[in-house]
């Protein structure tokens, strides 16, 4: 059996909003398995003093002055551009929770 | 469409001749539209690099071009120094008003309302748009074979693939569909399908130019460069796109210091290991001795965690790519996440698995650390060295479909171009010539942080010694 059975790849899937076929979770758990296996060959490598690298550039608490410019502003219209279920100007999206009675 | 080939015209193969022919009045822009449109319907069928073609932007722009050289006249070149060239953007670029996919059906019908920085800045600076390139979707592979639309494939010999992810803006560019295009290299995008295709790929520092409005796949790995058939246009192309970007808070300007006259290029011997291709090896050992001629110092260096680049790129990357493409919910804009392919879903399913509860400290942060690791070999090697030299993939582009089936192998293909994302270095792909089958050859200069200068020196002096005249494939 490998590294992630297909109990994790279920779970892992839950998490990341996936839908997966039967055939799916069997080879993810196989494929991800061998992948998890070959990338665990950096527990060789000591960095018990070691710092994490997050970035490269330095930066830090970068900021610029909170301006509005016109030519950058994205009108209702334009941001709504993107979706054809809209109502009154609104994204329409799926229920989250569901009422007790149904 | 009542475009006609003009037989006459021979298509420009750098900045210069595209330049040159407009001044001289040898073509319009509009004329060099039309070839390039002709060019792409004619035989693009075959290779699959296009995604969208922009005519009608592309006819306005090109329009606007032959206006300002009859306003201006030769001024117009000074004041927009891409004044005609005709550029395509790997379709991970927004531009506002064309169609926008990343390769992916997610993004299918995806209209972007505003464009990226670099877009605007090439546009600003006299560029042609002349459409979006194919891409693996979400710039997830190095064969080409991940794109939705279908896979693209190499120019010089349609059984191979073109590599990846940038495989459509690598193709476009070596068959001749456009003068310049863009690309994306997160762990080699841009360095292995220029290398594949035998034209010219240049990843930049990360940090230096901006990444507004570009599709993000792995946010501390990602950074956006272009290719062309020569060093110089690619140094010409950055000296537009770099720079910081108030919409992009990861850019900042840093003056790459003058070469020295005397440079020193480094061997590092964990690039040449077992498993390199002997066609690939002699390639890159030829390049070296024709640096060793013209004054350049040769010397044997060492990288000793070179070979923890690959597992570390295989945790950051899908770590932050399940982060980024959380954001596909098929709400706003876009289909929902049943359109992801196999291999979004695969480094999704990765990502989100490292990152879970438990798993953290043992994978994303050790891989954070053995990245420091790496970092601290350049730094060292950089105090010795300009530049390293090395090859960019192990063989020359492989057949389509030989590496689909099995995910780990294609991931091995990053094993020689990772490690410069991990350190946030530039690397600049270079062809050198092909192998006996006629597939193109080519090695990779890499250096220090923002010493772009030292590769564009290094290049071009290359290039000048081989007298590099650009085929094109066919």
């Amino acid at each position: 059996m490998g590294i992630i059975s297909k109990k994790d790849v279920e779970h892992v899937a839950k998490l990341a909003k996936l839908k997966l076929s039967k055939v799916e979770i069997d080879s993810y758990s196989k494929q991800l398995s061998e992948i998890i296996a070959f990338v665990k060959e950096l527990e060789e490598v000591d960095t018990t003093k070691v710092k994490a690298t997050s970035q490269t550039t330095g930066l830090e608490n970068v900021t610029r002055k909170d301006e509005i410019s016109s030519e950058e502003l994205l009108a209702q219209e334009e941001a709504l551009s993107g979706s054809e279920k809209i109502h009154n100007g609104y994204f329409v999206v799926s229920a989250v929770f569901e009422s007790k009675d149904e | 469409m009542n475009r006609k080939m003009n037989k006459n015209m021979k298509l420009p193969k750098s900045i210069k001749e595209t330049q040159d022919g407009l001044a001289k009045k040898k073509f319009s822009a509009v004329q060099l539209v039309d070839e390039y449109l002709t060019r792409i319907e004619k035989y693009d069928g075959k290779i699959n690099s296009f995604l969208t073609v922009s005519d009608e932007l592309a006819y306005k722009q090109a329009k606007n071009v032959d206006k300002k050289i009859e306003d201006m006249g030769l001024k117009a070149f000074e004041e927009y120094p891409l004044l005609g060239v005709v550029v395509a953007h790997k379709d991970l670029f927004l531009v506002k008003g064309i169609r926008t996919t990343a390769g992916s059906k997610v993004l299918e019908d995806f209209i972007p309302t505003y464009s990226a920085t670099i877009v605007k800045r090439l546009e600003n600076a006299g560029a042609i748009t002349i459409g979006k390139t194919n891409c693996d979707a979400w710039a997830h592979g190095a064969s080409g074979e991940n794109s939705d639309f279908g896979a693209t494939t190499n120019p010089w010999n349609t059984e191979y693939v073109p590599g990846g992810s940038s495989s459509g803006s690598a193709a476009a560019v070596a068959a001749q569909f456009s003068l310049m295009t863009t690309g994306t290299d997160t762990g080699g995008s841009i360095r292995q399908p220029a290398n594949f295709c035998g034209v010219v790929g240049f990843k930049p520092t990360y940090g230096a130019v901006p990444r507004y409005g570009v599709i993000a796949m792995a946010s501390s790995l990602d950074s956006v460069g272009h290719f062309g058939q020569t060093v110089e246009d690619v140094e010409k192309m950055f000296e537009i796109t770099k720079g910081e970007d108030k919409k992009d808070s990861t850019v900042i300007n840093v003056k790459s210091k003058s070469p020295k006259t005397k440079l020193k290029i480094g061997i590092p011997k964990e690039y040449f290991i077992d498993g390199i291709d002997p066609e690939v090896k002699k390639s890159v050992e030829e390049a070296t001795e024709i640096f060793k001629k013209q004054g350049v110092e040769l010397v044997s260096v060492s990288l000793p965690h070179t070979k923890y680049a690959i597992s570390v790129y295989y945790i950051l990357q899908p770590a932050e790519v399940s982060s980024n493409l959380g954001r596909y919910d098929g709400i706003r804009y876009g289909k929902d996440r049943t359109s992801m392919g196999a291999e979004a879903k695969r480094r999704i399913m990765l990502g989100t698995y490292m990152l879970s509860a438990g798993y953290y400290d043992a994978y994303y942060l050790k891989a954070q650390k053995v990245r420091s690791k790496i970092i601290e070999d350049f730094d060292e090697v950089f105090k010795q060295v300009d530049a390293i030299i090395a090859p960019v993939s192990p063989t020359p582009a492989f057949k389509l479909g030989e590496k689909t089936e099995d995910p780990l192998q294609m991931y091995l293909a990053d094993i020689l171009t990772a490690a410069a994302n991990i350190a946030g270095i530039p690397g600049l792909a270079i062809p050198s010539g092909s192998t006996r089958k006629g597939l193109p050859l080519g090695f990779q200069l890499m250096g220090a942080r923002f010493s772009e200068d030292v590769l564009f020196k290094l290049g071009r002096l290359y290039q000048k010694s081989i007298n590099w005249d650009p085929k094109g494939a066919f």
